[in-house]
């Protein structure tokens, strides 16, 4: 099971969250969006094999989102924050 | 090739089968190609023997970065059926299974399909319309299927517990009875076999680390066992899609998750169908060997480790266990996980691209296996003629963009909720 620090609660067990999706997909500008923005950020996704940026919902919790970047390949939590943080790159 | 048969069976066994030939070879990459398939999975060795069988393109190399038959193809639980709502599936599975009932002897090859029948159990009066719904335009499509009250599913499914108190009391169930199981590894080792007797050439152990594109047209690849060329190149590889696509610079409405899938140990015969359930998403069938097989829902997370979780593991045991109160006195043998390229509709994705000889086939969810046959078949129509049969028209890429999406569950665009 995941093991999963909440920025707000400390860490929890994986079972806590929800998975909301990749945190990259940018929302965009109602005003100025073009369909093509619109098109990418509903549709299209990096999808990496790597380092991955995503949020998680911790629904049975604090009920907030947080932003956790995790390897997708061994499942390793490489930093968690809040959405609007910037992540550690993991390497030091 | 050999020609297997009961004849070679009795010549081989007066030699105590010590001569029985390689059933393919272990070539080395040639410099060039017309076709290089990515992926020695079941749907990539399919393309492959369709390319060589139907459009008489025998120059193809297939390119496996492990083994054949080890990524989805051996990961998979098995079940084969057409039982979609949507026009554009239920064509394109129904074309698939009647395929599959004449696989063995088309092959030369025992995939052991076994149609045994797939029933989907409706939990709630709403699912009963639903699949009743759904049985209909199967019909209309021309396939089968058979609404099961509840005392015609416990017929076929004993140990069901069919009775009020359990926790999602059975309604009934939408039966296909043409729907069953096959041997997966078979099916790759059919194909690869009958691909190789034409001429394919199937390069084991080497990954694709690059796409070579020059004037918006694919010209090869880069790989472990170095450059080869090639004018067209298509990809079949199950759930990395997605990274091989960003060697073409290419972004995909596909989000790569992990699946599992698990075995209890092997008992007596006491399931001769295939169970699914529509409220808990879970699916049973007994192998040959006696193990129930079961599988759930995704991780629901991004992941590209073919291993998953034990929260999940728990809730499909839980499931199967809610409905065959009986299996509960089982161990679990063994689990194991396989990548899904999980599409932003849950519809597959074979069309050609703005690259030109460059073609994808990939979002499968998570239903690739029983799609393998018709896959092929389609893919290697695109292939050959750089444009879609008519049953892989409706799963162009660009669909997304003009809004012809094939969305059977109605979720919208969280690949992971399909």
């Amino acid at each position: 099971m995941l093991e999963i620090n909440c920025p707000y609660c400390g860490k929890r067990a994986q079972k806590e969250f929800t998975y909301a999706g990749d945190a990259g997909a940018e929302r965009p500008n109602l005003e100025t969006g073009t369909n093509q923005d619109w098109f990418e950020f509903v549709y299209l996704r990096n999808n990496p094999r790597g380092l991955h940026d995503e949020l998680w919902h911790h629904s049975a919790g604090c009920r907030r989102l947080i932003k956790v970047r995790r390897d997708v390949v061994t499942h390793e939590i490489i930093d968690t924050g809040a959405p609007s943080d910037s992540l550690s790159t993991g390497a030091s | 090739m050999q020609k297997y048969s009961i004849f070679s069976l009795a010549r081989n066994a007066l030699t105590s089968h010590k001569n029985w030939g390689e059933a393919w070879r272990n070539p080395d990459p040639k410099q060039e190609y017309d076709v290089i398939i990515i992926g020695a999975g079941g749907h990539g060795l399919a393309t492959a023997y369709y390319l060589a069988k139907n459009h008489g393109i025998t120059n193809v190399a297939v390119l496996e970065k492990g083994y054949l038959g080890g990524g989805n193809t051996g990961r998979n639980t098995t079940i084969v059926r057409a039982n979609y709502l949507l026009p554009e599936n239920e064509l394109f599975y129904e074309h698939s299974l009647k395929l599959w009932e004449g696989l063995s002897q088309d092959l030369n090859f025992n995939v052991m399909f076994s149609q045994r029948g797939v029933i989907n159990l409706a939990h709630t009066d709403a699912q009963v319309d639903a699949h009743q719904r759904r049985g209909n335009a199967m019909i209309l499509n021309g396939a089968d299927g058979v609404w099961l009250n509840k005392h015609e599913v416990k017929a076929r499914a004993p140990l069901l517990d069919i009775s009020d108190r359990a926790r999602f009391p059975i309604k009934g169930g939408l039966l296909q009875p043409r729907a069953g199981t096959a041997r997966h590894d078979a099916v790759a080792w059919g194909f690869a076999r009958g691909a190789d007797a034409r001429g394919v050439d199937i390069i084991q152990n080497c990954e694709v680390t690059g796409i070579d594109i020059e004037n918006g047209g694919v010209v090869g690849v880069q790989t472990s066992r170095g450059a080869i060329k090639a004018k067209k190149i298509g990809t079949a590889v199950a759930g990395h899609t997605g990274h091989i696509a960003a060697m073409a610079e290419m972004r995909l409405p596909i989000e790569s998750h992990v699946l599992q899938a698990m075995v209890s140990e092997p008992v007596k015969p006491c399931l001769d169908t295939v169970v699914t359930s529509g409220a808990t998403h879970t699916y049973i069938s007994q192998s040959d060997k006696g193990e129930l097989v079961m599988g759930g829902d995704l991780d629901l997370y991004n992941s590209y480790a073919q291993r998953g979780n034990f929260p999940r593991i728990e809730e499909v045991v839980a499931s199967v266990i809610s409905m065959f109160p009986a299996f509960s006195r089982l161990r679990l043998m063994r689990t194991w996980g396989g990548v899904m390229d999980m599409s932003m509709d849950g519809s597959p994705i074979i069309t050609k691209t703005d690259i030109n000889g460059f073609y994808i086939n990939g979002g499968w969810c998570y239903g690739g296996f029983k799609a393998t046959p018709g896959s092929g078949w389609v893919y290697a129509h695109t292939i050959a003629n750089d444009t879609p049969h008519k049953l892989n028209e409706g799963f162009a890429l660009n669909r997304f963009e003009h809004g012809y999406m094939i969305d059977e569950e109605g979720s919208g665009a969280t690949p992971n909720a399909h």
